[in-house]
């Protein structure tokens, strides 16, 4: 069982919202992995959906790259739409 | 006169109560920590079963008693749990055994006394407890044929659990009296139907696992009358020990 590879967990807390990253945990195959996800992470009710993944499927960015993957759009302000005037009429911006 | 419809939860009551003490001992030691909150999870659905039975039990009887009283304060002739949720743990192999042969019951159980039952009051525990055993099935079937066509270790300890409890499966559908008359007066399920539905879910699995079990060998019974295996008084002990040696104690 120390070889039972990790999964990444994902669960949606409700209708209409994401899917949202809660942990992992060590499963032999995904029907196992979807079985434990439901047990370690939604029995206090936390989700309506659970995704699975393979921890070793994710891409994770490099972080010794990290100057040059996230530095450049520090200083980028005009890509925030923060220059315009809102009426007060418009909610949820 | 015997009062059979409370008999007649009871019997259910027990098997869900004393399965869920079994599964309550992996607390802390199962084999992974998933599998350990999945069993204490499993433990839990069935003690909630339990209570929502020993409730209409505890009014059926009309003796002013309360659940408690007839979870903690009944000796072992008094249980009607069949001699299948008794039985001990053993390895992680003969847990699942158990519980799958269980779960199969749990669910057509359900869903047959949903079906036909005249009683709005365990239709409504039927219902709620449906969802709760399918999912307990799902996960009793999988870990079955994972450990059944897994490693020539793990097949060989199902195998030596089907050997131990396949002579236990069929006593939950062998009509007791209360069961008998449960069915004649409408408020109980036919055992018969049941039983077909159950045994083609346990032998889909169990050919599926290519395991050598039967259903159609020796059956103990007993436990619905009160007749029970050496194990019970054992876990009655544990269970009931506070309120036996501290009568009336809260927390």
């Amino acid at each position: 069982m120390k070889k039972w590879p990790l999964w990444e967990v994902f669960v949606r807390s409700k209708a209409g919202i994401n899917h949202k990253h809660v942990g992992s945990l060590r499963a032999a195959d995904a029907e196992m992995a979807l079985n434990n996800a439901r047990d370690v992470y939604t029995r206090r009710n936390e989700g309506v959906s659970i995704w699975v993944v393979e921890s070793k499927d994710i891409v994770a960015s490099d972080p010794d790259i990290a100057d040059s993957f996230y530095e450049p759009a520090a200083s980028k302000v005009y890509r925030h739409p923060t220059f315009y005037d809102l009426p007060d009429e418009v909610k949820h911006m | 006169m015997e009062n059979q419809l409370f008999n007649y939860i009871i019997q259910h009551a027990d098997n869900c109560l004393i399965l869920s003490h079994r599964l309550s001992e992996w607390c802390g030691h199962g084999p992974v920590l998933e599998q350990d909150i999945a069993m204490t999870n499993i433990s839990l659905d069935l003690l909630g079963q339990a209570r929502m039975l020993y409730d209409y039990a505890a009014k059926v009887q009309g003796e002013g008693k309360t659940e408690d009283d007839l979870a903690y304060l009944r000796d072992a002739w008094d249980f009607k749990n069949v001699q299948l949720v008794e039985m001990p743990n053993g390895d992680f192999g003969q847990t699942i055994m158990r519980q799958f042969l269980f779960d199969t019951f749990n669910v057509t159980f359900y869903r047959e006394l949903m079906e036909v039952s005249n009683d709005a009051e365990l239709i409504a525990i039927a219902d709620k407890s449906l969802k709760e055993a399918q999912y307990h099935l799902k996960w009793s079937s999988e870990w079955m044929l994972r450990l059944g066509q897994g490693t020539e270790e793990s097949h060989t300890r199902l195998q030596n659990a089907a050997n131990l409890l396949m002579p236990y499966a069929n006593e939950v559908v062998i009509p007791s009296e209360a069961d008998k008359v449960a069915a004649e007066t409408g408020y109980g399920v036919d055992l018969n139907n049941v039983k077909a539905e159950r045994d083609q879910l346990i032998k889909e699995v169990i050919t599926e696992c290519e395991l050598d079990a039967s259903l159609d060998g020796f059956s103990h019974t007993g436990g619905k009358t009160g007749t029970h295996t050496e194990h019970l008084g054992y876990v009655l002990a544990e269970m009931q020990f506070l309120q036996r040696a501290y009568p009336g104690l809260e927390w």
